[in-house]
């Protein structure tokens, strides 16, 4: 079985090191006639940057994006400059650099990977997930008997921030900034699923398929772990199942299936706030103008938000949002699993939290208000802001730094669940709700607790559940969203997760079960006096 | 005026306790002395520190700033002797401590009955956080520890054999019953967990003593023997045969002792403003079913908030409510609420209903009266039950009937799970020729307050 799975992990490295690779590979020549269909598709105008590329790279061998992306960016540069001068503020190009070159490169790419785009999708995704499962599904033995198996978490270089920690870390913050901020150097990535993105969409993959696939491999694959280590547990089982289906189904076919049917492209359990652009100026009209399915979308958007989040939070809790549907929330239980432990669960932190994610809320909403007044007003600027300067700023640093970048990259630091716990407009907006009028807890047994801080450790929200076991509280924290891991770490079953009637849920208790009534009945005359 | 000092000595559960609950209700000034560990931890959860769930830290249930802040000194040093005379503590380091009341919240040491050998290197409980960080040096690993045997048949030696398996040390097991824990669980039961002890590759040697411990040249543990002949080559011998009250330091003091620090219902010693609370108390007269001296974690735990309202002018008796404990083997959670004893200690007027699964590492054992059939306990392995449920049916005095037809209300494993009080009641039915029909669970029910 050891070496089953030590071959299985050599065999993921060479995948994972041939994807990383792929970045700085290839060969990229632009022929006319690529060309001129950029500057059809893009509408261009400026003569400036045409005649610039048929002089620079037209015809030419770039080896790599490292080579072709500077004189692209060149080109872009010098051309808006010179347009500015002249005041042709027409013909300027208000495309980025990294689009422009993206869509450069990827009609310019050439030789081997382009040309095998199937082996390529094998020697690297098909070799990480082939490693990965020889890795992984050995656990049924090695973890030994069914049970709760945290052994050796704290004593690994891998879960206790040790170097292979850190390098997770870095590979993942740098592919995050790849995604959101330099995604001509996907170009390569891209190819590898265009077959793929053809069959389900009919168009070819951009950076951001490649995304949504490698989202769903890596949630199945790691899904098997949850499967094996937490097989005795049917919670964590039908849990792990629903966030699957929904991230699958929900977040990746559906939109593309959406795409080839001439719909908008829609992720139907993405509620507002965390879809933060719904009411944007451009998704309004693309929905408005997409007839009766996108006048569907948008009322189903807003009810989803106002009827069915509230609602569903009354009754279940917003776990039923958060670990069983959310694609956040699907990565951070599948992916995050392994790091879950480090989310800190002191004070200070519970106070950075709660001023941060609610903030972020109070951001989003506000930005909402600003981007309809705009769009009703059909004004640009509301009191003098600009809306669309604030819209820039929120998705660069909550969409992109906050929930991409820290909020998957910092997993094997911070713990698994920092984008959800500090940073998600929804997450805050479905905890005041828990918080407040809601049917969940989590029950705690009476006096059984023995402090021994499994619990706490391994929460992912941060959350110090001993601190209420101990006192035989009931947890109505609004960051809880009900994992159900806390429950299944207690060596002496102490916690439950339960939708019960409201009276009752929030129980201060002085005193434990345990010691006679007659002691409680006396403390508690004493305090009320 | 100065305020009273309240003096702890002891920064487990129970001192803890008493010290927070002191603080919630006084402006006393609260000390709390310690050799063990600057901060107070979680004894309980040692062993998942050593398997590699947790660090130490995460033993500590409070941030260390939290003593600051509620104005609970922590000293560090051990206690050497107890003037109650002139009212005063003499620590090793030669410091002195002036108290106005005393709180004696020891503990306990593991047990070593004269083996020979016994202390030898190499050879150590698990008690204390010295125990652990010598666990940490003498069983590191398979390399530098071939084998360990453990001496003792309770929660301890097992907590231990789990934690080394855990770093594929090979185990032998030396258990003076002829079945695991067959003093405190009914047969059924305990032969679940020999199974259970079996299944993870532990060499379980049932009616097995220790002879002795035979020392290699260095003076290091290389071998036990046992009552049987066997000699057992080893590096390591866990001595984990139950403990007894750590109170060596008050002999001569002038406080009553017994096993333990002797106490009244009240915690009281025979000197005034001497307290004892913990394993290391013991009561004069046990209270109902319970042992005079409880080395439980929550006994601890309740002794403290009792204690914290007498001295804080609210004199107030110890009165332990229905007896409740769990425990966890390897993967089989255990729960016991009320009495269920085993068969070598029940009366005969006690009997049980035992239902185990077929397949799985479940049972449950309802104890109950033979005349009245009144409910007396139960002990479920592999189910979570409510704790508020059963010490309200205790205090009710519910009978058997009751009990088995609204099960359900009890049932606490976690949502989804598989749930058997059907197959339970059913088997039930059949042995007593009942036809009780399991009430579906109820909210209603579950919140009265009787």
């Amino acid at each position: 079985m050891k070496i089953i799975q030590k071959i299985g992990l050599v065999i993921f490295l060479i995948g994972l090191a041939i994807f990383t690779v792929l970045p700085l590979l290839g060969t990229f020549i632009l022929n006319e006639n690529s060309l001129g269909q950029i500057v059809q598709e893009k509408n261009i105008k400026s003569a400036v940057f045409i005649e610039n590329l048929k002089d620079n790279i037209v015809n030419k061998e770039f080896s790599g994006m490292q080579e072709l992306s500077p004189v692209v960016a060149k080109a872009l540069k010098s051309a808006n400059e010179t347009h500015t001068e002249n005041k042709e503020y027409d013909k300027k190009i208000y495309t980025s650099t990294s689009d422009m070159a993206s869509l450069i490169g990827k009609k310019s790419g050439s030789g081997f990977i382009v040309n095998n785009k199937g082996l390529m999708w094998l020697l690297t995704f098909g070799l990480g997930i082939i490693g990965a499962l020889m890795f992984i599904t050995p656990q049924v033995v090695t973890l030994g008997k069914k049970g709760i198996k945290n052994d050796h978490i704290y004593h690994q270089d891998s879960t206790n921030r040790g170097w292979i920690a850190w390098l997770v870390f870095i590979f993942l913050v740098s592919f995050y900034i790849v995604l959101y901020f330099a995604s001509e150097y996907a170009v390569n990535w891209t190819y590898l699923l265009d077959p793929t993105s053809e069959a389900l969409s009919g168009n070819p993959a951009g950076h951001w398929f490649v995304y949504g696939f490698m989202y769903c491999v890596v949630m199945v694959v790691m899904a098997v772990r949850m499967y094996i280590k937490y097989r005795h547990n049917v919670y964590q089982m039908v849990r792990t199942t629903s966030v699957l289906f929904f991230q699958i189904v929900f977040a990746f076919l559906i939109p593309e299936i959406m795409v080839r049917l001439q719909m908008p492209y829609y992720d139907f359990k993405n509620a507002f706030p965390l879809d933060y652009d719904f009411f944007f100026q451009w998704n309004l009209k693309s929905l408005l103008d997409s007839g009766g399915i996108g006048l569907f979308i948008l009322v189903w958007g807003i009810v989803l938000t106002l009827i069915v989040v509230p609602v569903m939070v009354y009754f279940f809790g917003k776990r039923w949002y958060c670990s069983w549907v959310c694609g956040c929330g699907g990565l951070a239980e599948t992916l995050g699993d392994p790091y879950r432990q480090h989310s800190s669960k002191s004070l200070f932190s519970w106070k950075v939290e709660r001023w941060l994610v609610h903030g972020v809320l109070v951001f989003a909403v506000g930005m909402t208000v600003l981007t309809l007044i705009s769009f009703f007003t059909a004004s640009g600027t509301v009191i003098g802001i600009k809306t669309s300067s604030i819209q820039n700023l929120y998705s660069l640093l909550i969409g992109a730094i906050f929930a991409g970048v820290i909020g998957t990259g910092f997993y094997p630091i911070f713990g698994n669940r920092v984008w959800c716990r500090f940073g998600c407009p929804l997450a805050a907006y479905l905890g005041f709700v828990q918080r407040f009028k809601s049917r969940f807890r989590i029950t705690t047994n009476g006096g059984q607790c023995i402090s021994c801080g499994n619990c706490s450790t391994y929460c992912e929200m941060g959350i110090d559940v001993r601190a209420y076991a101990q006192k035989g509280e009931n947890i109505v924290r609004s960051s809880c969203v009900g994992c159900g891991i806390c429950s299944a770490v207690c060596p002496r079953g102490v916690l439950k997760l339960e939708n019960g009637p409201e009276e009752g849920r929030i129980n201060p208790t002085e005193i434990l079960l345990g010691n006679d009534v007659d002691l409680m009945t006396l403390v508690n005359k004493k305090r009320s006096s | 005026m100065e305020p009273e000092h309240v003096v702890i000595i002891g920064n487990g559960i129970a001192g803890v306790t008493a010290a927070r609950h002191i603080r919630k209700l006084s402006d006393k000034k609260i000390t709390i002395v310690s050799a063990e560990s600057d901060y107070f931890f979680s004894r309980t959860a040692l062993m998942y520190v050593y398997m590699g769930h947790m660090k130490f830290e995460h033993t500590q249930p409070y941030e260390n700033w939290f003593w600051k802040k509620n104005r609970i000194e922590l000293q560090k040093g051990f206690v050497e002797r107890i003037d109650v005379h002139a009212k005063k503590l003499y620590l090793k380091d030669e410091n002195t401590i002036g108290y106005d009341d005393l709180i004696i919240a020891t503990g306990s040491k593991p047990n070593k009955f004269g083996w020979p050998g016994q202390d030898l290197k190499g050879v150590q409980g698990l008690y204390h956080k010295q125990d652990l960080e010598q666990l940490e040096k003498n069983a590191p690993n398979n390399k530098v520890c071939t084998r360990a045997v453990i001496v003792g048949g309770g929660l301890i030696g097992i907590e231990m054999a789990e934690m080394l398996r855990t770093r594929d040390i090979p185990v032998t097991f030396l258990v003076r019953e002829e079945s695991f824990w067959n003093g405190v669980l009914p047969s059924g039961e305990s032969q679940l967990i020999n199974e259970h002890i079996l299944n993870h590759h532990i060499d379980l040697r049932l009616d097995t003593n220790l002879e002795e411990i035979i020392a290699d040249e260095n003076g290091h543990a290389k071998a036990v023997k046992t009552d049987k002949g066997d000699v057992i080559e080893c590096s390591l011998v866990g001595l984990t045969a139950g403990v007894t009250p750590n109170i060596d330091f008050l002999k001569n003091s002038g406080i009553d002792l017994g096993k333990g620090v002797k106490v009244n219902r009240f915690l009281e010693t025979n000197i005034n403003n001497v307290y004892a609370i913990g394993d290391c108390a013991e009561q004069h007269e046990a209270i109902g079913n319970r042992r005079p001296i409880e080395a439980v974690w929550y006994t601890g735990r309740m002794m403290g908030e009792t204690l914290a309202q007498t001295i804080c002018g609210n004199k107030t008796a110890y009165q332990p409510g229905h007896w409740f404990n769990s425990a966890k083997f390897f993967d089989i959670e255990y729960q016991t609420y009320g009495w269920v004893f085993s068969e070598r200690n029940k009366k005969e007027t006690e009997l049980h209903f035992h239902w185990r699964h077929s397949a799985e590492n479940i049972c449950i054992t309802i104890a109950y009266d033979a005349e009245t059939k009144e409910f007396l306990g139960i002990n479920t392995f592999g189910i979570r039950m409510r704790h508020e449920i059963f010490d309200r049916w205790l205090t009710d005095k519910k009978d058997i009937f009751y009990v088995m037809e609204f099960l359900k209300d009890a049932n606490f494993d976690p949502e989804f799970y598989k749930n058997y009080e059907n197959d339970i009641v059913e088997k039930f039915n059949s042995a007593f020729g009942t036809q009780i029909n399991p009430k579906k669970k109820s909210w209603k029910r579950i919140f009265a307050s009787s």
